[in-house]
């Protein structure tokens, strides 16, 4: 399991109901099983992740954030995770709205775009940044999508969501040191993994 | 020899009180013929209901008495295999309305006989029929045995419709449910070809009213066309193409006749047509066509929110049951829409779900055929589920999926 995915396993209340958006090959969902005793469930856009993760017993379905999340009534879940995905979807603002009608928590993950590397990169070559996330061309990304740090909390300001906890994180997934200055982790944190709850 | 009389041995069960059917009659005695596999553990609590499909029967896993051929799951269930008969004690009955020993239109309507000595059948007097009436003569079989939960109801096409409706009508009598390639309602365009299948059985003139069996007589033309018709439904065109193509028969040639040659119309040209016409005589000699009237009829009642003003997800409300929802990319008969329509009910009523679509180019029938990733999903689901069940003998739970 990946470093950041244990971070997220520590966010989470044993025993809960959790749904893991872009669930991958269930390992986040299957830890949470075995290890937290939760009701943990996948949705995967890749079928071959999906067949993988029910030969393994994992309850997983074949879908995705932008289409499926509405089917699901209010309050299903006490957690919903997206993993890495926000700056992929077609409507993120929209995705987590349904998020945290879907789940009285959410936890959301992304790569955070305002790292010095890609102020650097912008700056001094005038090209978009091209490194182990953002690796593909802009014409090609599936990253449609992307956000700072600051975007993201600017955000849940405006659509009310509470901050319950947050952290930057390094690209091994690792938590990183400036996790109480907002602009240090926007300009140093990698990743950025948030723990919301919707507005009383 | 009158082949409705001839008594045939099945192994079957027979419930005095019968089953009250949803069009408000009683359906009394009832015969409900079974075979099983395995062993049912002291708890009772290892038991799995496989439900057959439109032409199925209960020999699931054993020489079939009638022609000789393996088991229609004989890859899928037993030791050692995906439904792994080492671990679970599997049942499969024939269907009410069926021909295999059950109760259906070719059991005696009364105890008394014409004066020639033969018995008055139902025939097309036997009562309408739903798949839900089908799944309450199953009950009586689990009562029969002394189980209170079925680990697992398993069952394609029709049997999936089985499926759904046992968790819908006994939902605390369920553990673990796999749908499979089929549909929470038959659609206008499967009523359709059933409608095709009963209409080329009434046209044969040897249906006679559908009092054929007072002639010894059987429709065999048209329920062969029926069947044919039915056959290509379950394929897809790759798997039609990948097999036939457009080769012709040993002589035939490949271009049409020359002029003075007979038009030849209704010669077997093309090898697609023997495989079809060789489908549809072998099915007459297994398959009763009251049966299949009734039971096709059947499939059409289907339709799970019917009770729900077109909510499907109400029929499924506060449901504990872990379901499993397989299809096959290239069955146009049960198509991935019509499953996703099924889990989207489910997720609505906030259900534990797993969803599947196994990429396959064999049609409909993919599912009685080799498909690895399919048996994978069956086996790793039911291990899953019996982890979760807590069933005191149970396969290997699934290794951790990588990573964890």
């Amino acid at each position: 399991m990946r470093l950041d995915q244990r971070l997220i396993a520590g966010m989470i209340e044993p025993g809960t109901r959790v749904l893991d958006i872009g669930s991958g090959d269930g390992s986040l969902i299957g830890h949470l099983y075995r290890t937290r005793n939760c009701d943990a469930r996948g949705i995967e856009i890749d079928m071959k992740e999906v067949t993988r993760s029910v030969s393994h017993g994992l309850p997983v379905i074949h879908g995705d954030a932008d289409n499926d999340l509405t089917h699901f009534p209010d309050d299903a879940f006490d957690y919903v995770v997206l993993q890495r995905t926000l700056q992929a979807v077609e409507r993120p603002r929209e995705v987590l709205r349904q998020m945290l009608r879907i789940g009285r928590y959410a936890i959301v993950s992304f790569p955070n775009f305002g790292h010095w590397q890609m102020r650097l990169r912008l700056l001094l070559t005038g090209r978009m940044p091209d490194n182990a996330v953002w690796n593909r061309p802009w014409y090609a990304t599936p990253n449609i999508h992307p956000c700072t740090i600051r975007d993201f909390l600017a955000l849940c300001e405006q659509d009310g969501y509470i901050v319950k906890d947050w952290m930057a994180i390094d690209e091994e997934g690792d938590r990183a040191p400036w996790r109480r200055s907002v602009r240090l982790a926007n300009l140093f944190g990698e990743q950025a993994l948030f723990l919301l709850a919707r507005a009383r | 020899m009158n082949t409705f009389t001839t008594a045939r041995t099945h192994s079957s069960q027979i419930f005095p009180e019968g089953v009250v059917l949803e069009c408000g009659r009683r359906l009394a005695p009832v015969e409900i013929a079974y075979r099983t596999y395995g062993t049912l553990s002291p708890a009772r609590d290892n038991a799995i209901l496989i439900c057959h499909a439109l032409t199925g029967d209960q020999y699931v896993a054993e020489p079939h008495p009638l022609t000789g051929k393996p088991g229609w799951w004989d890859r899928m269930v037993g030791p050692g295999k995906p439904i792994d008969t080492d671990h679970f004690f599997v049942i499969c009955s024939n269907v009410l309305g069926g021909c295999m020993g059950s109760t259906g239109p070719r059991s005696p309507k009364s105890a008394d006989a014409y004066p020639d000595g033969k018995t008055e059948l139902w025939g097309t007097d036997f009562p309408p029929l739903t798949i839900r009436d089908m799944v309450r003569g199953q009950e009586l079989l689990i009562r029969h045995f002394g189980i209170d939960r079925l680990f697992a109801v398993i069952g394609g096409s029709m049997g999936g419709m089985q499926v759904l409706e046992w968790a819908v009508t006994f939902p605390d009598k369920v553990f673990a449910a796999m749908p499979i390639a089929t549909a929470p309602l038959h659609s206008a365009q499967n009523i359709a070809f059933n409608e095709v299948s009963r209409q080329a059985i009434a046209a044969d003139p040897d249906f006679a009213g559908g009092r054929y069996w007072e002639h010894d007589a059987i429709p065999a033309r048209g329920l062969g066309v029926a069947r044919m018709m039915a056959h290509i439904t379950y394929l897809s065109e790759e798997a039609l193409t990948r097999k036939f193509g457009r080769r012709t028969r040993p002589g035939q040639g490949c271009t049409p006749p020359d002029a003075g040659q007979p038009a030849s119309l209704f010669s077997e040209i093309f090898e697609v047509e023997s495989y079809l016409r060789h489908q549809g005589s072998s099915f007459v000699r297994r398959f009763d066509a009251n049966s299949y009237l009734t039971i096709t009829r059947a499939m059409d009642w289907m339709d799970l929110s019917a009770e729900h003003d077109g909510d499907f997800s109400a029929a499924f409300a506060g449901t504990k049951i872990r379901f499993c929802v397989v299809c096959f990319s290239s069955d146009w008969l049960f198509p991935t829409s019509q499953s996703r329509l099924l889990v989207r009910a489910l997720n609505k009523a906030a259900a534990n779900v797993s969803f599947v679509e196994i990429d396959s180019d064999k049609g409909h029938d993919a599912f009685l055929l080799d498909e690895p990733d399919f048996d994978r999903t069956v086996r790793g689901f039911l291990a899953g589920a019996a982890e979760q069940a807590g069933l005191s003998s149970r396969p290997a739970s699934p290794d951790p999926a990588p990573g964890v």
